[in-house]
């Protein structure tokens, strides 16, 4: 997996802050990770095909809303198409991501991309604001990434072999979504970030009954354009640095 | 769906994963995306986490709660109080996860 050549990427000062930042989120994607393999063990679908899909497809809300249709017979282009649509925001990300990883040769960046999951993306571009590439990057990547595959793999398989037993009416899931929000207060630096934050809420709120969690894509457009505008009246000053939290 | 069925679907869903993740970094020359967009995708990351969390804290079943006897409000009050207080996330996901199995186990909220 690297692209360096010696010394080894792990050697890296940078892949152990990597790994350390995503230890802070890590017991969110853990607890998610968890719920989403006992939704898929309820689904129906076999244990030998759910962790296929678990370790192959690494996309949580798209397995969740591929699943279903899997296992209700649905023809192949819907179930496809419905990942396509829930996987929409990372076609946004990824336009974020081509000048730092622009320079590397296209197998590397595809091989990037596919470990660029939600929570890659926000601590990464939290580490390097600056849409530039540096050195430092791909050993921090790498480091993040190492902690994350296996904190939402092990927890999905413990979750499909566990299934019913685990108590998920006791509401631990909702670790994954404190983890986002720890992980949003961190991002939050500057009153335009404030506001850009606060039009998506509300712009995901009023469009949730759009299907396929269009509404996601809906709010990152809204937050988009509304921190433009904000950027476009205030005068031009120092951008403050972001804070690290974790 | 029978079983190799299915394993093609699971097979297409990663290349899904792929295309959509790698969509921008695909082709080998930059495409001109205009100035203002790159300035804009700085709120990417946050849009994309509010989004998320909003609905999941205030909507219950597609409409917007209008109880208090909600643990997810306290959850998310314990957490964000603890955030402001100490920056950490860790404890940020600890504190609201354990207001949040006291409030369901114990009260039934």
């Amino acid at each position: 997996m690297s692209s360096l050549s010696a010394p080894p990427i792990w050697r890296h000062p940078e892949f152990r802050n990597g790994a350390r930042d995503m230890v802070g989120v890590s017991l969110g994607i853990a607890a998610w990770g968890l719920v989403t393999g006992v939704a898929m063990a309820k689904s129906g679908l076999g244990i030998p095909l759910a962790v296929l899909m678990s370790l192959l497809v690494f996309a949580g809300s798209a397995q969740l809303a591929a699943l279903p249709l899997i296992v209700s017979g649905a023809p192949i282009w819907m179930v496809w198409a419905i990942a396509l649509c829930v996987n929409l925001r990372f076609v946004i990300f990824s336009a974020a991501w081509r000048p730092y990883f622009a320079h590397f040769k296209r197998w590397q960046r595809m091989t990037l991309g596919y470990f660029t999951a939600d929570l890659n993306y926000v601590v990464f571009m939290k580490r390097f604001p600056q849409p530039r590439p540096e050195p430092e990057q791909m050993p921090y990547f790498w480091g993040g990434a190492t902690v994350n595959w296996p904190s939402w793999q092990v927890p999905t398989m413990i979750g499909l072999l566990l299934g019913d037993s685990i108590p998920t009416e006791w509401g631990f899931g909702f670790a994954g979504i404190l983890a986002l929000l720890g992980l949003l207060y961190s991002l939050l630096s500057d009153r335009a970030s404030w506001l850009a934050a606060a039009v998506a809420s509300g712009a995901a709120v009023a469009t949730v009954a759009l299907p396929l969690k269009l509404n996601v894509v809906v709010a990152i457009a809204a937050a988009i354009v509304a921190g433009l505008l904000i950027d476009h009246v205030t005068p031009r000053e120092a951008k403050p640095v972001v804070e690290d939290a974790t | 769906m029978n079983g190799w069925e299915a394993t093609i679907a699971i097979i297409g869903l990663a290349f899904i994963t792929v295309g959509t993740r790698g969509f921008f970094l695909y082709p080998d020359r930059d495409l001109p995306l205009p100035n203002w967009l790159k300035q804009g995708l700085r709120y990417a990351p946050l849009a994309a986490l509010a989004a998320v969390i909003a609905p999941e804290v205030l909507m219950q079943q597609g409409h917007v709660i209008t109880t208090l006897k909600d643990a997810r409000l306290y959850a998310t009050a314990a957490a964000t109080v603890y955030f402001f207080w100490r920056r950490g996330i860790l404890g940020t996901i600890v504190t609201g996860t354990a207001v949040m199995v006291a409030l369901r186990v114990g009260l039934g909220w």
